[in-house]
């Protein structure tokens, strides 16, 4: 019984922010909604037993990139009218059609399907606790180029950052 | 007694997944398009860690630790690109950005 409260509670959490994010009208509201999201799914992650990748999950997602997002929002404002007309004809009918048909296919291969993940692929007996000395020894032998070139990465976007949103003009102007 | 076993975790993936590229689809400001980027992001993140403790290897967890850099790398970027044209264009919307000149 606990089980399922653990899981249906940040899952039916988890598909309202997601369903916030993606009909709110205020930007605000939608990265409050995508927070909600983020938040339910790093409970998802600890009760998976991946508790340092949830704790990552809470810094970087729910801190450094939701700041991020609502910082971009204060800067070009929330009461910017969005066009709500269709660039192609009926888009949004087609989309939602198209939705509601994948939708209904992954409900009936949930529900009524012979096919199950467990019988095909059998679970492992034993319980991977994901600590960080487990994912530090891992990281840093089997997955230690991939890192680096993540490090090479992050400085490329770092320098692309700086280099798209610096305004010659507006700082030209002050010195 | 029912169990949760991996196949709910994959399911809600595919239902996040599928939210997020509905949104995708619908919005038209550039914002909420990178939000629904990032709940598809994430669903991908959940079939990680599910398949992870199914078959009870770390390396799943660790992908989602690549995948997490490079979704903020995104956002650092896409963001950018945004106040970048909206400094231009005065809106957020990608109807009007039919120009990618610089």
């Amino acid at each position: 019984m606990f089980e399922l409260l653990i899981f249906f509670l940040p899952a039916s959490l988890l598909i309202i922010g997601a369903l916030i994010v993606v009909f709110a009208k205020n930007p605000v509201h939608n990265a409050m909604g995508l927070v909600m999201t983020l938040v339910s799914l790093a409970i998802i992650y600890i009760t998976l037993n991946a508790t340092f990748v949830a704790m990552v999950q809470m810094l970087v997602y729910a801190g450094a990139v939701m700041t991020l997002f609502l910082f971009v929002i204060m800067m070009i404002g929330v009461d910017k009218k969005e066009q709500t007309s269709d660039s192609i004809k009926g888009q949004t009918f087609l989309v939602s059609g198209v939705f509601l048909i994948l939708m209904s296919l992954l409900a009936y291969v949930a529900v009524n399907s012979e096919f199950s993940w467990n019988l095909w692929f059998p679970a492992v007996e034993y319980v991977v606790e994901g600590t960080p000395q487990l994912i530090a020894g891992t990281l840093f032998t089997t997955w230690i180029f991939p890192f680096e070139i993540i490090s090479i990465l992050l400085i490329v976007a770092t320098a692309a950052a700086i280099a798209l949103a610096y305004d010659s003009k507006i700082r030209n102007k002050d010195a | 007694m029912l169990e949760v076993t991996t196949d709910w975790y994959l399911t809600l993936a595919a239902i996040l997944f599928s939210i997020g590229f509905f949104g995708m689809m619908i919005r038209k400001n550039a914002l909420i398009m990178f939000m629904c980027i990032e709940l598809m992001l994430n669903a991908v993140n959940l079939t990680f860690i599910a398949a992870s403790k199914h078959f009870g290897q770390i390396d799943g967890q660790i992908a989602v630790f690549f995948v997490l850099v490079v979704a903020a790398a995104e956002v650092v970027v896409g963001l950018a690109i945004i106040v970048s044209i909206f400094r231009k264009q005065s809106s957020a919307s990608v109807d009007v950005l039919n120009v990618s000149r610089g």
